[in-house]
């Protein structure tokens, strides 16, 4: 299925969105929006055209989707702040279009795409994947995407191609939070080729049959559900493959409790908290915590990728 | 002075009410969730409010002496039993929260979590050195421990760092915040220090006021 740049992000969306709020505000804002009204300005849904897409169910849970409203509003994105609600309410002074994307390093066919031509080639897909994040909490999100593997092939990475490296933009202008260096900016993440290829590794685009918001990471990011989510890398606008391992922000910044891998395990704490149990998101909800699962319970697809290494070492 | 006493009977309620507003507040949002907003994450939101008013109001019952020296005000020790006493139902409610809605009661998760996650086992240890400071917050325990009373109180000062040092540890990467509170901290404990430092003997200088002689 082709899809048209203006299918991804419809410019008066981006362009009127004061206005639109301002007119529609009372009918629009908290009515429609699964779990009530939120305090942070959460884009009314309506506002944002559908995206089209099929399926994917089976890459897909049965468990009951999160809320729209605590999806976008509860974010664990640095650069636009610490504090989980600093991204919706600060994530509109990013612009996700125009947009292009470098890619570079080990392949025969590097270059800089603009979003359009970058996602022109691909069929979306919705698959709703359990999110889990290193800080013990969890949600289940309907992402619309893609394969990573897809996409990477068209650069064809050549055999030295070990790693690929993920870069998300830097400018202060647009992400505040990178103002203040609690982490070395510019966001690096990284994948071993294997994973990235990985059916399961996607690039997500939009969440509940929408854009992507920009506090989720517009207008691309990664997905890559049996990890720890800070390795899926948000508003990406480098992607290189290297022969060596990548150097990631989380595990330059603090080596001893973020490992390269971060693949969800119950059995490795991290040093400070237990990761043996999580806690669903969700608003109003006193509920306590579930058991997490190793691989994120994604073990019959990715397990075999670590076959024979320690995973306590490699954590 | 005699004004501030006059006010005693305003005010006194004033900040009682003051102090129980982040819980009145945080058992609205569980209660009428439709109307106070507690986020997507209410255990998260209740578990750090809770945690964050209890160092507060550590320090501004730590406030209460330089305050009183620094301006000569008796009055201001009327409300420092007061404070104390809610930075502890802070603390309490703090953990209680914690085991009964965060962990369910999960022993031994909770016992390897004061075991082994250091930020834990330094909060759990505040708690244990304001237990018997709120135990003995009654006059009466106050006239029977007389001058231990006052060495016993002590133990605020480790309880106050030692809960800077849980907020320090427990956040991911930003800093800023416990730091904040740690230099609040610091100020208020490094002031006790300077007024403790050796000084040359004046003659006919005025003597320091004792410290904490007041019964309210």
């Amino acid at each position: 299925m082709k899809i048209l740049g203006s299918a991804i992000t419809p410019e008066r969306a981006w362009h009127n969105r004061r206005e639109f709020l301002a007119a529609l505000a009372a009918a629009a804002a908290g009515s429609a929006l699964p779990g009530g009204a939120r305090a942070a300005p959460v884009m009314p849904v309506q506002l944002i055209e559908r995206l089209r897409y099929s399926r994917n169910e089976r890459y897909s849970t049965t468990e009951p989707a999160t809320a729209y409203a605590d999806v976008t509003s509860y974010n664990n994105f640095y650069e636009f702040g610490t504090d989980k609600s600093d991204p919706a309410e600060r994530a509109d002074r990013l612009r996700p279009r125009p947009w292009s994307v470098v890619v570079d390093g080990e392949c025969a066919a590097p270059g800089r795409l603009a979003l359009e031509d970058l996602l022109r080639p691909h069929a979306l897909e919705e698959r709703v994947y359990r999110l889990r994040c290193v800080e013990a909490w969890s949600m289940v999100v309907p992402w619309i995407g893609f394969p990573l593997g897809d996409l990477l092939r068209r650069f064809q990475p050549t055999s030295r191609a070990q790693y690929v490296e993920f870069t998300t933009l830097h400018d202060p202008e647009q992400m505040p939070g990178q103002r203040v260096p609690v982490l070395d900016w510019p966001y690096v993440e990284g994948l071993r080729i294997d994973e990235a290829m990985h059916p399961l590794t996607l690039v997500a685009v939009g969440l509940y049959g929408r854009v992507l918001p920009n506090q989720n990471g517009a207008p691309l990011r990664l997905v890559v559900p049996w990890k720890y989510g800070f390795k899926s890398c948000k508003s990406i606008v480098r992607i290189r493959f290297s022969e060596r391992q990548p150097v990631t922000s989380w595990k330059r910044s603090a080596p001893r409790e973020y490992g390269f891998y971060a693949n969800v395990n119950p059995a490795v704490d991290h040093p400070r908290w237990s990761q043996k149990r999580e806690r669903r998101i969700g608003a109003g909800s006193l509920s306590g915590r579930q058991a997490t699962l190793p691989f994120n319970g994604y073990g019959d697809e990715v397990a075999a990728l670590y076959r024979g290494m320690d995973l306590a070492r490699f954590f | 002075m005699r004004t501030a006493r006059r006010w005693r009977h305003y005010l006194k309620p004033l900040v009682f009410a003051l102090c129980l507003a982040p819980a009145l507040w945080l058992a609205a949002g569980v209660r009428w969730p439709a109307w106070v907003d507690l986020g997507a994450n209410p255990v998260e939101k209740i578990q750090h409010t809770l945690g964050l008013w209890a160092l507060r109001l550590l320090l501004a019952t730590l406030a209460i002496t330089p305050l009183r020296q620094l301006t000569g005000q008796v009055e201001w020790l009327a409300y420092r039993r007061m404070l104390g006493l809610f930075a502890f139902f802070h603390v309490a409610a703090h953990l209680l929260f914690y085991v009964v809605v965060d962990q369910q009661f999960a022993w031994p998760i909770l016992l390897e979590d004061v075991a082994e996650r250091p930020f834990i086992t330094v909060g759990f240890a505040a708690f244990l050195l304001l237990l018997p400071l709120a135990a003995t917050s009654t006059a009466a325990a106050q006239r029977r421990l007389g001058r231990r009373w006052l060495a016993l109180h002590r133990l605020i000062y480790p309880a106050a760092l030692l809960g800077c040092v849980h907020f320090w540890w427990q956040v991911k990467a930003d800093i800023r915040e416990p730091a904040a509170y740690a230099a609040v901290a610091a100020i208020l404990l490094g002031w006790r220090l300077y007024r403790r430092r050796p000084r040359p003997a004046v003659t006919g200088a005025a003597p320091t006021p004792a410290r904490g002689s007041s019964r309210d």
